[in-house]
């Protein structure tokens, strides 16, 4: 299998605060990666780092094989993101918001023009086209944000808490969505409080104080924690960090 | 340049949607000019006059009718005591009080000479200034009058006399609209470019689509032209709005090339323009952003010779202004629209605002990051 992800004693400080302490992992091509962690255990900041928006303090990392430190401008190009605060424009319709970020990706006209239809389609969004974003439902939203992350045909996609505040039908729908896309062998790395989610990874990393407590496949972790749930080992951790 | 198309597209489509933002931007400039334009106005009318005429003679008479007659004076009290016109002055009535004493029109008619005693009240600066000249010039004309008349002495036998003549150039009707317009445009077009241009970019950061924006590969220098090229051209629209208007309404003159004036607004947008990028890379949200080019502005167009002069401010104020592109701006757009000066009289602002332009730009750019240290 491909490494797209790797990360190897990945460190951010702020000040003396160590936001993230030398974590180490790797993720394949076509793999649902759960990053799951208490809030402050130091997730959002590692994603950061990964997406080239924070710059790390010490380490390596490569993403989609460029350099987090030399290289995160090409990392861009080559990754998709969704992020918990909302990231598409609220007073733009639907297909506005489609053109304008397969423009800024760097989409031609024609590419674009081809992909609405396909993509309203598929979201079955057809009908509000012209309707602005901020008249969706929430679960509509992240939907079309999350197609929005892939209109680039990303190899990686990184989701930051991606169905905060929706019902668990729309959650079970948003998973298989990502279910398809992993099958096309697109790498989905994904944040989460949502332990029945953690479930639904291939992998899980669990965060706490920084660190990286737990790595594996939620079977093995399980096993080797002697849990019920996801949401033991989750507590366990937790409570182990304070 | 075709990633910047995409942004420019979806900037004008936000500001073209915004319901309050349209009127904003063309309508309250107008309304505006039209208000400040009329109001700005440093002619003095209206001075509250309270005399003291102790005298009772026909010349006081004569005098206070010379006064009551001009425009400028409003004659609201006349009594016999100094105190009572003190009085007037110190609540307010009264700005000016002339005081006549008892033997004005003998010691003038015996001695040929008399004292008049002026009061005046100087909270008001300009007023105070204005009103001691008008009345002055009224007394002396009063003054003229009477040596004429009863001393029956011809103008032409008496040599020691002299008239001053003045003529006004540039602005011959000293039309007070004609030198404000051209400055309160600059004040509005410097509005709307700062504030907007600075909340522009916050409001991104401020819903959060700023990071979406900064995991792509959109390159700093396409989204900060993206998101400026919109309100420079605004911002010329508007001044072209204004200039049309300011010509219609006010009838200000057009003496100079409106090419030299669109030129140079063009690089001196880019300042405002830089200025509000600026504040934005240093501000988390909209109110601070709007805190802070408030702030810039008001201390901008307070020293930038709209409405003082910058020549009897202080000399380190003087000094201050020279990094105050609003002060080259209204000094340009005077010198060309009244004076018809060309590029070569503007010469030394242009390279004034090209300077300021390019260092404030860098500073902007370079404070904008996209990835976070």
């Amino acid at each position: 299998m491909d490494t797209v992800i790797s990360a190897e004693d990945l460190t951010k400080k702020f000040g003396d605060f160590t936001a993230v302490d030398r974590i180490s992992f790797e993720v394949f091509q076509g793999e649902i990666f759960g990053f799951l962690g208490a809030n402050g255990a130091g997730k959002t900041t590692a994603m950061k780092m990964l997406t080239g928006l924070l710059r790390p303090t010490s380490g390596q990392a490569q993403v989609a094989g460029f350099d987090v430190y030399r290289q995160p401008e090409l990392i861009k190009q080559h990754i998709g993101y969704m992020s918990q605060r909302f990231s598409l424009y609220e007073d733009l319709t639907v297909r506005e918001n489609i053109e304008f970020y397969g423009g800024i990706y760097g989409l031609t006209f024609k590419e674009i023009r081809r992909k609405i239809p396909q993509l309203l389609h598929e979201l079955g969004l057809l009908e509000v086209e012209r309707q602005l974003v901020k008249s969706l439902p929430l679960g509509w939203k992240q939907r079309l944000a999350f197609s929005i992350a892939l209109i680039h045909e990303p190899r990686i996609v990184f989701l930051d808490e991606p169905t905060g505040g929706v019902d668990p039908i729309t959650r079970r729908q948003f998973w298989e969505t990502i279910y398809q896309s992993a099958a096309m062998g697109v790498t989905i790395f994904v944040t989460t409080h949502y332990m029945d989610e953690a479930e639904y990874c291939h992998r899980v990393s669990m965060m706490a104080q920084g660190k990286i407590a737990a790595l594996g496949p939620p079977k093995q972790l399980k096993q080797a924690f002697q849990a019920q749930s996801m949401d033991e080992i989750f507590l366990s951790i937790a409570r182990g960090a304070k | 340049m075709r990633t910047i198309f995409f942004i420019l597209r979806k900037e004008f489509r936000q500001i073209f949607r915004h319901r309050v933002m349209l009127p904003m931007i063309f309508l309250m400039p107008i309304i505006q000019l039209l208000i400040l334009s009329n109001a700005a106005d440093f002619e003095v009318r209206n001075i509250y006059l309270h005399v003291v005429d102790r005298d009772l003679s026909p010349a006081s008479r004569r005098l206070i009718g010379q006064f009551a007659a001009s425009r400028h004076f409003v004659l609201t009290q006349t009594s016999f005591s100094a105190e009572l016109g003190f009085r007037d002055l110190e609540a307010n009535d009264a700005d000016l009080v002339l005081e006549i004493p008892a033997d004005f029109e003998k010691k003038l008619l015996r001695e040929n000479e008399a004292s008049l005693h002026l009061n005046v009240n100087a909270i008001n600066a300009t007023k105070a200034g204005l009103g001691q000249a008008y009345a002055s010039a009224i007394i002396r004309d009063f003054n003229n009058n009477l040596r004429m008349e009863w001393l029956d002495m011809p103008d032409r036998q008496n040599p020691g006399r002299f008239d001053i003549t003045h003529s006004f150039w540039f602005n011959p009707d000293l039309n007070y609209k004609a030198f404000m317009v051209p400055g309160i445009l600059v004040m509005l077009v410097t509005l709307v470019g700062l504030f907007l241009a600075g909340i522009n970019v916050v409001k991104e950061k401020e819903i959060g689509t700023i990071e979406q924006i900064n995991v792509t590969p959109i390159h700093k220098s396409q989204f900060i032209v993206g998101k400026l090229l919109p309100f420079w051209i605004i911002a010329n629209i508007e001044l072209g709005m204004g200039l049309a208007f300011g010509k219609l309404v006010f009838h200000i003159p057009i003496a100079g090339s409106l090419w030299v004036v669109f030129g140079f607004a063009a690089i001196y947008l880019l300042v405002v323009l830089g200025m509000g990028l600026l504040i934005s890379t240093v501000t988390e949200t909209q109110q601070q952003s709007m805190f802070i080019a408030y702030f810039v502005l008001v201390v901008f167009i307070m020293m930038s010779g709209l409405f003082t002069p910058i020549e009897s401010m202080p000399g380190w104020a003087q000094k201050v202004t020279w990094f105050n592109p609003i002060a080259y701006f209204v000094d340009v757009m005077r010198m060309v629209l009244l004076k018809g000066s060309g590029w070569y009289e503007i010469r030394q602002h242009v390279y004034a605002m090209l300077a300021m332009a390019l260092a404030i730009n860098t500073l902007a750019v370079l404070n904008y990051r996209k990835v976070g240290a």
